[in-house]
């Protein structure tokens, strides 16, 4: 067999930027090998950024996950590619090479210092995506104010300038001149030796739900929506105010498993943080509005996880949060009031509650890209579009393809601990790689033999 | 177009005006609809006791005929009607051993194969005439008339053999009164029971469900409640005068087919179209709506 004519690269390519991406390229990086971290947004942090508190510590999480991002930003070992996509990958394990497309922000970050005068001045407001559409950013924005890297992108959907060919206001105020409008995408090729993907979540299509109100009924919110708003950074900095008329709701009701759990119509597995995070939303609103009742609809309650049971306890005990184990059928508006219609197992009634908000716990489900990726990289991919291990129990974090390893909520449902503990095993497993390249650099690539 | 058309023993008795009516508006749209030759009852109500073979003979009798006279579609404007026949043909599509057992006893000279498609006229008015057709038809149309569609759960339920619409959020009915010119009201109950047979045995269950539909869409603002089902009407209609002696501020709501009212937005002349037998006449809602003004008196 012919040898390849390279040694392999002892390079890493990380694809997604959340706390599973960010965690397997410091551990790679401070090790002392290079890493290339691909983001699609235009900063790092992913899901665990838009997180209020985290279970069972309750945490601040972006008090917890800032050094984090601010250490990827300005490590010398990392090179950081956001608002960015994998297009195309190549080559063999060892020597890969990715095609990646950078997309145009229409500002030089080179020159950018991030003062924010272009954000404050820019006259277009639209929902915020990073906000879960209740809150509104600039057509010029980033998506917080902690961003890494802390430098903005054009909206040009939105842009008053992309749409109706006035306007400059961003390029006036910019006291470096690093507006610019006519950027365009930029294509970067690199070569890596192995591959981490880790591509995160979406939440299930709320629009599938026709008995949860299809997403028309604007008090009943996701899961990540509430994170917003108990965030101190998000659009109510931090007060439970309702999307409908701002007032603060002081009935709510949690409503687990939607979109989750359900073979019939949805997604038959467990999305797992769920309980924990349900448990998490119905304290920290009733810290939030004492006067206020929280109900929580379940099926079971799963809190598999150290100081997981006792937490759930706190907020059944301390907290007073009423739970109610059923599934609920229906849910609609009603003048001010979202109605719930649900069924109380355990005393064998039917409950209406007459609620002011609720909040779905709505199904983890893989991102559209993650297959696609996996297709490119000859991977596999489950039934529901998350990546495959290469063995469920004894290669959790390994591929079918040597030279590929998967990390986070594109390989199924899982929370920050769990997610972060299989980041470093990715690293791990690229690490041992190079390593074994180090110590015999005339070796065929450990999966040819 | 053409299709074989099942009306079913109601239509042929209480509910004379939603079979003319029904008949009428599909002529009005180019949809010849002819009678099934020697159609049976469907049974009134699916099987669920679905070892007995039995039970399934009558609707499946009605798929043969069809089959036998050359048609490949039965329409059928009875929401009930429309529910057993559809499932009886799903579940002999899926059970080929109760299908030639049935086939063995029917001794007809070709086996039923289950090609037969059954399809509702709504299905039928929306996506083989079409909405833009309708719309250009609907002279002198209902003019703002604010509709409730109620779809009740014999043309949703179940999801995977009626296959109509979603059963969360239906849409097929208000899309069709849409483009006859009515403005359709958002209520949450379109797809809730009224109630069905407990109204027999039991009329103090089933009038809070049917009161829950007609409240809800009395408060949208609805002037006319539309539906497919001929039970359904009954139960919605029928209930009014109690609910007015129970509830001292109920304002009675007209119960209409929506045959009904597409005969009236498209300048039919609806006599036979019974609205002296409804409980609560639609005819001073309807006036008062102008829906009545440009037709000829009968």
């Amino acid at each position: 067999m012919e040898r390849p004519a390279r040694a392999p690269i002892a390079h890493a390519l990380v694809i997604g930027a959340g706390i599973a991406g960010m965690q397997a390229a410091l551990d790679i990086a401070n090790s002392g090998y290079p890493v290339t971290l691909v983001e699609k947004l235009p900063s790092i942090g992913g899901r665990m950024a838009q997180l209020s508190e985290t279970f069972p510590t309750l945490d601040c999480a972006q008090c917890i996950l800032t050094p984090r991002t601010v250490e990827v930003g300005r490590h010398p070992n990392i090179h950081l590619i956001t608002y960015a996509e994998v297009e195309d990958i190549q080559g063999e394990p060892g020597h890969f090479r990715a095609r990646i497309r950078r997309r145009a922000a229409g500002v030089r970050w080179d020159i950018c210092t991030g003062c924010g005068a272009c954000i404050e001045k820019c006259p277009t407001r639209v929902p915020s995506d990073f906000d879960m559409g209740l809150g509104r950013r600039k057509a010029i924005y980033t998506l917080s104010p902690q961003a890494v890297p802390n430098k903005p992108v054009i909206d040009k959907e939105h842009c008053r300038y992309f749409t109706q060919g006035k306007c400059r206001v961003c390029e006036k105020v910019c006291p470096t001149g690093a507006i610019a409008y006519d950027q365009e995408d930029e294509l970067l090729e690199i070569e890596a030796g192995a591959i981490i993907l880790a591509t995160g979540y979406e939440l299930y299509d709320v629009t599938r739900l026709g008995e949860y109100g299809a997403g028309q009924v604007p008090d009943v919110i996701s899961g990540l929506a509430f994170e917003r708003l108990l965030s101190a950074s998000g659009p109510t900095a931090g007060k439970i105010r309702r999307p409908s008329d701002g007032r603060e709701p002081k009935e709510v009701v949690f409503v687990q498993c939607a979109g989750s759990r359900d073979p019939e119509k949805a997604m038959p597995y467990c999305s797992t943080i769920c309980c924990m995070y349900t448990a998490k939303h119905a304290m920290l609103y009733r810290h939030r509005v004492p006067d206020g009742q929280a109900y929580v609809f379940y099926i079971d309650i799963r809190t598999a996880g150290r100081r997981y049971e006792e937490f759930l306890q706190r907020a059944v005990e301390e907290d007073r949060v009423l739970y109610l184990r059923g599934k609920v059928s229906r849910i609609f508006r009603d003048g001010e009031k979202v109605v719930v219609w649900g069924a109380d197992t355990l005393s064998g009634q039917q409950v209406e509650i007459a609620a002011d908000m609720v909040v779905l716990a709505t199904a983890i489900v893989p991102r559209p890209e993650t297959r696609r990726l996996a297709e490119m990289l000859g991977i596999e991919v489950d039934a529901h579009g998350f990546l495959r291990e290469a063995n469920p129990n004894l290669a959790p974090v390994s591929t079918c393809r040597p030279g590929v390893f998967i990390a986070g909520t594109a390989v199924g449902p899982r929370d920050i601990p769990e997610t972060v503990a299989q980041a470093s095993a990715a690293a791990a497993k690229v690490l041992s790689l190079f390593a074994r390249w180090q110590l015999e650099p005339e070796v065929e690539y450990a999966g040819q033999s | 177009m053409r299709y074989f058309y099942f009306p079913g023993c109601t239509l042929e008795t209480k509910a004379v005006g939603f079979n003319r009516s029904a008949k009428e508006a599909a002529g009005a749209l180019g949809v010849e609809l002819v009678t099934l030759p020697e159609w049976n009852c469907c049974g009134a109500t699916f099987p669920l006791s679905t070892d007995n073979v039995l039970d399934l003979a009558g609707p499946a009798r009605n798929l043969v005929s069809t089959a036998e006279a050359g048609g490949d579609t039965l329409a059928v404007a009875c929401a009930t009607c429309f529910n057993v026949l559809r499932r009886t043909n799903h579940f002999l599509r899926k059970h080929p051993d109760t299908l030639e057992k049935l086939n063995a006893f029917l001794e007809r000279p070709q086996p039923y194969a289950g090609q037969v498609e059954v399809r509702h006229l709504l299905d039928i008015f929306v996506h083989d005439v079409g909405l833009e057709a309708i719309r250009r038809r609907a002279v002198p149309g209902l003019g703002g008339l604010r509709v409730a569609a109620y779809y009740g759960c014999m043309l949703l339920r179940p999801a995977d053999e009626i296959a109509l619409d979603d059963p969360e959020r239906p849409g097929i009915m208000d899309a069709l009164l849409a483009a006859l010119g009515a403005e359709v009201v958002d209520y949450p109950h379109r797809g809730e029971c009224c109630g069905a047979y407990l109204t027999v045995k039991s009329p103090e269950a089933s009038m809070p469900m049917s009161y829950r539909i007609l409240s809800a869409a009395g408060r949208a603002g609805a002037q006319v409640l539309a539906t497919a089902c001929p039970l359904c009407q009954f139960n919605l209609d029928w209930l009014q005068a109690r609910l007015r002696q129970q509830y001292a501020s109920y304002q009675p709501l007209p119960v209409m087919y929506f045959t009904q009212l597409m005969g009236l937005a498209f300048g039919l002349d609806p006599a036979g179209y019974g609205f002296e037998q409804h409980y609560v006449d639609p005819r001073p809602a309807l006036a008062q709506a102008g829906v009545l003004g440009g037709i000829r008196s009968p």
